[in-house]
């Protein structure tokens, strides 16, 4: 078990990663720093900090980082005094070398992600993470649009890189209860003891704290939250609300729910550009099975093209785009426009 | 002698759609098919063309006599940065379709005819077939500063060597849209999707530009490079007219155009949504073609 055993799962606050995406990239040091101490002395175990993207992720496709999420990454590291702090990266846009300068600058926990189905492409990512004495998490994203038993065959390829904990990641918000049951079910299964099992979820739905509580009783041992929600789409499993549900339940997280409750109100609130709203966009993305990341990107293509932002993301699911393809939007959104004149 | 000889080392999807090609050349005559696996589909398949086939890998290549003019090496980045020197030693000129870089690059809309004296060159990657011209046209109107492509494939059309070679692709392309391309700084991204139907190649390329560019010239420029491409890869089209944004505070984005590009494939071995794989063959075989051409000029001098 690469955690402490008197855990009953382990929460990863991704409040300064998948929040990234709701603050359109804009996350100082100063934030950072406030945010990480907070959470520290509110006992999470692991903070993930990078762009929203992962590492690389600062581009014109999915916006410019108005800070190196590398720096970012040391002053979390300055900061924590318990947790341990992640980064995230996807092979075909970060590369090995953004693994190992996150781990010179002090990271400790890679987790690399792919789309559900292409597991295989971060192999080599997985093992170099390993060599350099990093704890390793793999990413399936857009685990809706996969069945269970295909979801645990891409589970086995990352295991047998190198990877410590595989997730199943809801990145459109799209799984309803079973649908998480059926999958962490499948990939406990396969992994047996090679490897744990976590879970991420999106609000979308309505669901996050409760899909994440059934990932748990499936075999969950990690699960990600995010604080006050802050993430992508209708934001992320609440941090302050997981805790409070976990200790109801009797779960034992490490979390303090009083403490992560004053985190969530008086640090991360006043910094946050909006609140994480359960609008129709964010409905249409867990309806219609969309990367929650491309509502920022859907409503700024939306506004430039007098376009209606919810079409563009109906289009984006008709299309079976993946995670990464923000370019897309804009040429929906410029074809709708066009066909319109 | 009016053709030169030609060996495909690397029976996968790509030397498979290669074949095809190489056997409609003119100025090519393509003899050997080689690979690693004796029951490769690529290999079948060149057996019942009437090529020469071995599974025993380039050692048994080398070994022939005479030897090809010409190796079109199809493996992965780390098979032909060991095989490049062999070739090299043996007087062979090598057309390298793995993303190993070790030859200059060459994109034939851009520089064609620039490095016929070379005895080995790369053609980068996929991606950077599609997009490096879009760069080059861009940046023959304005300066460049930073270029940023987004490669979409379908999955059935990245092969195990794409899939392994992945930081390769990222790495070799964003260099090619510097040095070809002509952008102060370039990036890459590959993104795989699973969507059935498969879909097509998708190609998308970020350019910032100045904030008073000459929007129209641009696009001019941009439009005369798609015919060039289409040239020799007829699926090779815009799919919406250039999309130009200025500069916008709110996001730290400098000035830019976008431009989106698909790439249907001929069809020659994988389905036409594989116009990746169809882009890297026919820039190969236009850029050996070239090779030879020169090759055959010298000897008979």
């Amino acid at each position: 078990m690469p955690f402490d055993a008197d855990l009953d799962f382990r929460i990863t606050d991704s409040t300064l990663r998948d929040g990234s995406h709701a603050m359109r990239h804009t996350f100082t040091a100063a934030h950072v720093r406030d945010v990480v101490a907070g959470l520290d002395r509110a006992g999470v175990p692991v903070i993930e900090v990078s762009h929203g993207d992962g590492l690389g992720g600062s581009s014109f496709n999915y916006g410019f980082g108005a800070v190196h999420d590398l720096d970012l990454i040391e002053v979390a590291v300055q900061t924590a005094t318990r947790a341990k702090i992640a980064f995230l990266m996807l092979p075909g846009l970060g590369v090995k070398d953004d693994i190992q300068a996150a781990a010179d600058r002090g990271a400790r926990i890679c987790r690399i992600a792919t789309h559900a189905t292409e597991a295989d492409v971060a192999v080599q990512h997985f093992g170099l993470a390993r060599e350099l004495g990093l704890e390793t998490v793999g990413f399936l994203m857009m685990a809706h649009s996969a069945s269970p038993e295909a979801l645990a065959r891409q589970a086995r390829i990352m295991a047998d890189a190198g990877c410590q904990c595989v997730y199943v990641v809801d990145s459109a918000g799209a799984l309803v209860l079973d649908e998480v049951a059926d999958r962490v079910s499948a990939l406990a299964a396969e992994l047996g003891d090679d490897a744990q099992v976590g879970f991420h979820g999106h609000e979308n739905l309505a669901l996050a704290v409760a899909n994440s509580i059934v990932a748990v009783r499936s075999g969950a041992v990690q699960i990600d939250a995010c604080t006050r929600r802050l993430g992508a789409g209708a934001g992320n499993t609440p941090t302050e609300a997981l805790a409070v549900v976990a200790e109801r339940l009797g779960y034992r997280t490490g979390v303090d729910p009083v403490a992560m409750i004053d985190v969530a109100e008086d640090v991360v609130r006043p910094i946050m550009l909006e609140e994480c709203r359960l609008d129709r966009m964010a409905l249409t993305m867990g309806y219609a099975g969309v990367y929650s990341s491309f509502l920022k990107h859907a409503q700024r293509q939306a506004e430039r093209y007098g376009v209606p932002g919810a079409l563009i993301l109906r289009e984006a699911g008709r299309r079976g785009l993946v995670g990464g393809q923000e370019d897309q939007l804009i040429e929906i959104a410029a074809t709708m426009a066009a066909a319109r004149v | 002698m009016t053709t030169a000889t030609a060996a495909i080392v690397g029976s996968g999807n790509i030397g498979t759609d290669l074949m095809v090609k190489l056997l409609r050349s003119d100025t090519i005559e393509l003899r050997w098919m080689i690979g690693i696996d004796p029951d490769s589909e690529g290999l079948r398949r060149a057996r019942d063309a009437g090529l020469v086939v071995s599974a025993e890998g380039v050692d048994w290549l080398l070994r022939q006599d005479p030897l090809p003019d010409l190796v079109f090496e199809a493996t992965s980045a780390s098979a032909h940065r060991a095989n490049a020197s062999r070739y090299a030693e043996l007087g062979i000129i090598a057309i390298d379709l793995t993303p190993a870089a070790v030859g200059p690059a060459v994109v034939p809309a851009v520089n064609e005819g620039e490095h016929t004296d070379r005895r080995n060159v790369s053609l980068i990657t996929c991606g950077g077939q599609a997009t490096i011209p879009i760069v080059a046209a861009v940046s023959a109107v304005v300066p460049v500063p930073y270029a940023e492509i987004v490669a979409s494939v379908s999955s059935p059309s990245a092969g195990p060597g794409t899939r392994a070679n992945i930081d390769e692709f990222t790495t070799t392309t964003a260099r090619g849209i510097e040095t070809i391309g002509g952008a102060a700084r370039g990036k890459a991204i590959i993104i795989l999707n699973p969507a059935t139907p498969p879909v097509l190649m998708n190609d998308t390329v970020f350019c910032q530009i100045p904030d008073d560019a000459d929007e129209a010239a641009i696009e001019r420029s941009i439009r005369d490079t798609v015919e060039r491409v289409s040239a020799y890869v007829p699926g090779y089209r815009l799919r919406t007219a250039p999309q130009f944004s200025p500069a916008d505070p709110e996001t730290g984005s400098p000035a830019r155009v976008a431009v989106f590009l698909e790439v249907e494939g001929a069809g020659d071995f994988l389905p036409p949504y594989a116009g990746n794989l169809d882009i890297m063959t026919a820039a190969a075989t236009r850029a050996g073609e070239a090779l030879a051409v020169r090759l055959l000029a010298d000897r008979s001098t």
